[in-house]
């Protein structure tokens, strides 16, 4: 990636210009189709689908996956899932008209890969259980929430970047 | 008169198709933003880079306007819209949890699909991890349906809950967006530089 190491400006887009984007999007979206945006309801789908194709049975009985099967259709057959597709899509274009798409390893000089990786494990698994018990991560709940001044919508951003904050010091090495 | 869909003027087929559409256009506005680099990401808790509150507020910012605007308009309805529905323990337990994997992963959902398509490795592994979360959840939602189903409050708003003026919440809601702009430009002058 050519970039410039002492000013990392150039690179990426101005972030007001990048929101004033995202809002008109939000508006779009709700909009055509009366709700907002959202992320982790493609994992969820993804999730109850595998489930369901390994474990029939289990997925049928279990309290919670049974409430996203149907005998008609998939669990994959839901506007979050082709939304998400459509997410894949968009960011591969984004890096590749910049010139960022490559198989790599993110992480501070400070830690190994290794390091990273654990910890983006157990930050995913983190995510995935808040994200349900929340019922929307940061885009579905709190973004999507915020646009229509949703009261949970509202809680959850303070929930979400509160703890952050208040834990950010015990992982720092990881970062700074 | 909107929500387009919900009111039948597009034909509901047209409602995958739609969703791709929209996914392309969040992927890309993500990933040119800098959403696709957990280090960019993860600045916003330590104070050398405010990539993720200037545009999660832009963002926020506009839309609520907007979305106002629109309703005064008469080009949307606001009351058709779904407004996400308020479980009180579930929403600050689910944050809190969120928020600590935010910071130990550097991701949040949608940013890692982005960094996914760009091949991060490590934002596979961050999607790994959200699914195996969904998979705990799923098998102990038992003990935590008390959470996830109790203190529901409805799908209320702001307005319903303490009787606001909408216009006045958003006006204030702005100029709250605005200082923290503006606070965070000081912050990010004193703090040490990380270059990534």
């Amino acid at each position: 990636m050519n970039t410039n190491k002492n000013s990392n400006r150039h690179v990426y887009w101005n972030p007001y210009f990048g929101g004033f984007l995202l809002g008109l999007i939000i508006i779009f979206t709700f909009y055509l189709t009366g709700r907002g945006l959202g992320a982790s309801g493609a994992m969820k789908s993804s999730v109850v689908a595998l489930v369901d194709g390994v474990a029939p049975t289990h997925a049928r009985t279990n309290a919670y996956y049974s409430l996203f099967l149907s005998d008609e259709d998939t669990p994959l057959n839901t506007w979050l899932v082709f939304e998400a597709l459509g997410i894949l899509i968009g960011a591969f274009i984004s890096g590749g008209l910049a010139g960022r798409i490559r198989w790599r390893v993110q992480h501070s000089p400070k830690i190994t890969s290794r390091r990273r990786l654990g910890f983006a494990l157990g930050g995913g698994i983190l995510f995935g259980l808040g994200a349900q018990i929340a019922r929307g991560c940061t885009s579905g709940a709190a973004l999507s929430g915020m646009a229509v001044l949703s009261v949970g919508g509202f809680i959850t951003m303070l929930a979400i970047f509160g703890s952050a904050y208040a834990v950010a010091y015990f992982f720092r090495k990881n970062w700074i | 008169m909107g929500p387009i869909i919900p009111n039948g003027l597009i034909p509901i087929e047209w409602d995958s198709i739609i969703a791709i559409f929209i996914g392309i256009c969040f992927g890309f506005v993500l990933e040119s933003s800098g959403f696709s680099s957990s280090r960019k990401l993860a600045g916003v808790f330590y104070g050398y880079d405010f990539a993720v509150l200037k545009v999660f507020f832009t963002a926020a910012v506009v839309s609520v306007i907007g979305i106002y605007y629109m309703d005064y308009l008469g080009y949307l309805d606001i009351r058709q819209l779904y407004v996400h529905p308020t479980f009180l323990w579930g929403a600050i337990i689910g944050g809190v949890i969120m928020g600590v994997g935010f910071v130990a992963g550097g991701f949040c959902p949608g940013t890692s699909l982005c960094a996914v398509a760009i091949g991060k490795l490590d934002a596979w592994v961050y999607v790994l991890g959200i699914m195996v979360g969904v998979l705990l959840f799923s098998e102990f939602f038992t003990f935590i349906e008390p959470i996830y189903d109790g203190y529901f409050l409805g799908n209320i708003t702001l307005m319903d809950s303490f009787d606001w003026n909408p216009y006045w919440v958003i006006f204030i809601f702005s100029i709250i967006a605005v200082v923290a702009f503006a606070l965070a430009d000081v912050v990010r002058k004193r703090v040490k530089k990380v270059f990534y």
